[in-house]
């Protein structure tokens, strides 16, 4: 007889409202394996999950823990039966020590003394065991973010976890760290854990899993076993028709420069510095790419030239003329579009309708109004002629922003900024948390943007994204410029200067 | 009077205007360090102080007037609780509105039941708390500076005094090395986090806001039957923002709360002692340029010149459950 699978799902159906985010699903774990769940934002994996951890009932179906059937009412009972979550975004408590963190929840009994020892012995068997070594007393603000995962896994190893589901846990790691994190996964399922690894990342799948199921809107659409199927076969099923994974693009044909930073260093609201003399040209006709771990400074650099950050000391010319003291409205009048990093943030107002953030911070041109007013008329129709050639779904501009998906919004914001046809394009993290489709689309414009001869700068933690798009690539560690490379440079080259390591 | 008497006197005020702001700063220190704002302190104090006086007016027993503050600050940080963590309403605007409930109530309830223009029946003998002479006063007071500062500023003072002292290694003691206090502290930066490590953070909060309570009613008690003998219109007079001020300037942090705390009553005792004497060189100081101290010396720290003070990441802000 074999053993009982790590989890079985059986018809799990969850509605939220009119949206119908898990569709009578069926998935079967085995034990000690690593089983991938990928698909598109928003075909309900992070549901899916959350319903495995408790966060959110099902409303109908049975989930079974080593056959047998279990009610998940809450995180605790989650947790009592063995199921250990790592999320995307870390539950950590930032200003406690690593010790404190695992213990919160699991303290063993009313004073903390009396847990503390037992505590420290458990995280020394754990490191010993499975190779996760963080010293229990570091701050885990102080910790580098791949060591601030550790102590994630080691939480929910503390409880006990057999099984553990990590929610996108490579998207703020260098390659480096996380090649270190499937190491230590590979460890854990040798020694009988079971890992659910939730992913939009193809690369991730073939790497480490041993199958994969795949989730289109709400529904699991396929298992396969990892080494009987290819990325082709995935990403198609994922998106429900083939997808062109490379960009074809011709040969660039650089003209003149058209940005120029000299010497930038920018120091941000704490005073620390975050750019630091950092030098680069971007001609017409080209896309310069930066890569880096996030937070190595590029966001500063992005807002410098952007107008949105006063540098500290430096030159940002701009067709040969200075503009470091240039506002935003100013630059975009010289014809600088700037798609921001992060679209909630920055790039749109999310409790507008939709024809409003699509001529945000462009509203003051004449033909979307005269004086103090504003002619709705145009913009909507303004409006809806983006909504056609960009796609938008759905196609009413009179919905909330926030309604859209994040595929979507972003089209709303890439829309905006290429529409108006500038001199110079400077994009941050293009499709952070785009799904498959919109991707290609974004990606297509990016490229449209530097054949039609303009200047596009473009920022991504993405390394993919950077390789396939760029034809010059600059890459960033802690503030400096480390080094440039053409898109031929090996992943491995690049990688290791992300990590500082050249 | 001599310098030395003129400081010991300014030393035995001083603790007695700081022990309310204690207890206050305490009270507000297991809210805020929850993650819920409470500017509703000044309200809780008077509401205590009304109710501490009525039943120990009532009763003519201390402790059930302490009793009664204590019931009815907790029943003011539960209707906190109840606009902000269950109906995750705005902290400040709710604090905002148990102040004017407080101030508006408490001198309408006095007036309607002693008919006194606001205030509470004067309170004599067991209905307050009195003073206590500690042993050996009469023996040490000729021994010099040792025996005044033991008789007029450690001896002398009443037994919530004392409690007030008491809270503050309790508090601390509570917070970090407790499981309470760990779960409470790690609520205030990232609810989340405690969520997902299968603890209620409602149920966490409601907890944090009753010890609160309980802290702010000693600090309506002392004021109304403890330091005075009765209760009168508006009596906190603004004690519950110097606390919340003393709170931020200790970061906090227990230990540097009582410190912050004394500091400030420190600087009204020198408010009131030089009242309507000239300073030399500088001439009468008006009394309002020592009141104002506490916020400046807070302004100045939240400038930045003393240090970052670091606000807990999650305060004021309701916990939602993400998507």
């Amino acid at each position: 007889m074999t053993p009982h699978p790590a989890i079985e799902l059986a018809g799990i159906d969850k509605s939220f409202g009119a949206v119908h985010a898990n569709k009578n699903i069926n998935l079967t774990v085995a034990k000690g394996s690593i089983h991938g769940i990928i698909g598109e934002n928003g075909a309900g994996k992070s549901t899916l999950m959350s319903i495995l951890y408790g966060f959110y009932q099902a409303d109908r179906g049975e989930i079974r823990i080593d056959g047998k059937a279990v009610t998940i009412r809450d995180s605790q009972t989650a947790i009592a039966s063995g199921i250990g979550m790592v999320h995307q975004h870390f539950m950590l408590v930032e200003n406690f020590t690593v010790l404190e963190n695992v213990m919160l929840g699991a303290e063993g009994g009313q004073l903390l003394a009396k847990g503390v020892s037992g505590a420290r012995k458990e995280l020394k068997r754990l490191e010993a065991e499975y190779g996760l070594d963080v010293d229990p007393d570091a701050v885990i603000e102080e910790l580098p973010v791949g060591k601030q995962q550790r102590v994630e896994i080691l939480k929910a190893l503390y409880r006990g976890a057999e099984i553990l589901i990590l929610d996108e846990p490579t998207g703020v790691l260098t390659p480096a760290e996380a090649d270190h994190l499937f190491r230590i996964l590979k460890v854990l399922r040798d020694q009988g854990k079971t890992i659910l690894l939730i992913t939009h990342k193809l690369r991730e799948i073939m790497a480490i899993t041993d199958e994969v199921s795949v989730m289109r809107r709400g529904e699991m659409v396929a298992t396969r076993r990892t080494a009987e199927t290819t990325v082709e076969e995935l990403a198609e099923l994922m998106v429900g028709r083939r997808v062109l994974l490379r960009v074809e693009k011709g040969e660039a044909q650089p003209g003149k420069v058209l940005l120029s930073v000299k010497n930038l260093t920018v120091k941000d609201g704490r005073g620390v510095t975050m750019v630091d003399n950092v030098s680069f040209d971007v001609r017409e006709g080209e896309i310069l790419g930066i890569a880096g771990v996030a937070g190595n400074g590029q966001s500063e650099l992005l807002e410098a030239i952007a107008g949105i950050r006063k540098p500290t000391s430096g030159e940002i010319l701009i067709d040969g003329q200075p503009v470091a003291g240039l506002d935003p409205a100013q630059l975009r009048q010289i014809g600088l579009a700037h798609i921001p990093e992060d679209r909630h943030h920055m790039g749109l107002v999310l409790k507008f309708e939709e024809y409003e953030n699509s001529v945000l911070g462009y509203h003051r041109e004449p033909r979307y109004g005269r004086g103090a007013l504003l002619d709705l008329d145009a913009i909507r129709k303004d409006a809806e002629e983006k909504i056609a050639k960009y796609d938008i779904r759905p196609p009413n501009p009179r919905l909330k922003t926030a309604n859209f998906s994040g595929g979507n919004q972003q089209k709303i914001v890439v829309a905006r900024e290429i529409e108006r046809d500038p001199k110079m394009l400077i994009i941050g993290q293009p499709t952070r948390g785009v799904d498959i489709g919109a991707i290609e689309f974004i990606h297509r414009r990016i490229i449209e943007m530097r054949e039609a001869q303009k200047a596009v700068l473009l920022v991504s933690v993405e390394l993919d994204e950077i390789r396939s798009l760029s034809d010059r690539i600059i890459v960033m560690f802690a503030g400096k410029v480390v080094g440039e490379e053409t898109p031929d440079a090996g992943e491995q080259t690049l990688g290791l200067m992300m990590a500082g390591a050249v | 009077m001599d310098y030395f008497d003129i400081f010991v006197s300014i030393l035995g005020s001083t603790i007695r205007l700081s022990i309310p702001l204690i207890f206050t700063a305490l009270a507000g220190l297991f809210s805020e360090r929850a993650g819920i704002f409470d500017i509703g302190l000044e309200g809780k104090m008077l509401a205590a102080a009304f109710a501490a006086a009525c039943l120990a007016y009532v009763s003519g027993n201390a402790w059930i007037g302490l009793l009664g503050g204590i019931g009815i600050s907790i029943v003011f940080s539960l209707i906190h609780g109840f606009a902000s963590i269950t109906n995750r309403g705005n902290q400040i605007v709710s604090g905002v509105a148990l102040n004017f409930i407080a101030a508006g109530l408490t001198v309408v309830l006095a007036q309607a039941w002693f008919n006194q223009g606001g205030r509470t029946p004067s309170l004599a003998g067991e209905a307050r708390f009195l003073p206590i002479i500690l042993p050996g006063v009469d023996v040490m007071r000729d021994v010099p500076i040792i025996g005044p500062l033991y008789a007029n500023v450690i001896s002398g003072n009443n037994i919530l005094t004392y409690l007030a002292f008491a809270a503050v290694p309790l508090s601390w003691w509570v917070l970090y090395r407790t499981r309470f206090g760990l779960r409470l502290r790690a609520v205030g930066e990232n609810p989340a986090a405690v969520d997902t490590a299968g603890i209620s953070v409602i149920w966490l909060r409601y907890r944090a806001l009753v010890v609160t309570g309980f802290l702010g009613g000693f600090a309506g008690a002392y004021l109304s039957i403890a330091q005075s003998a009765a209760f009168i219109n508006n009596m906190s007079a603004g004690k519950g923002y110097i606390a919340l001020a003393a709170l931020v300037f200790a970061k906090w942090k227990p230990v540097p709360v009582m410190f912050a705390c004394l500091l400030f009553g420190f600087l009204d005792a020198v408010g009131n002692f030089m009242q309507g004497k000239p300073v030399p060189g500088i001439g009468e100081v008006p009394v309002q340029a020592f009141q104002v101290m506490p916020y400046v010396l807070t302004c100045v720290l939240l400038a930045g010149f003393i240090g970052i003070a670091h606000p807990p990441k999650a305060g004021g802000v309701p916990y939602v459950k993400e998507r």
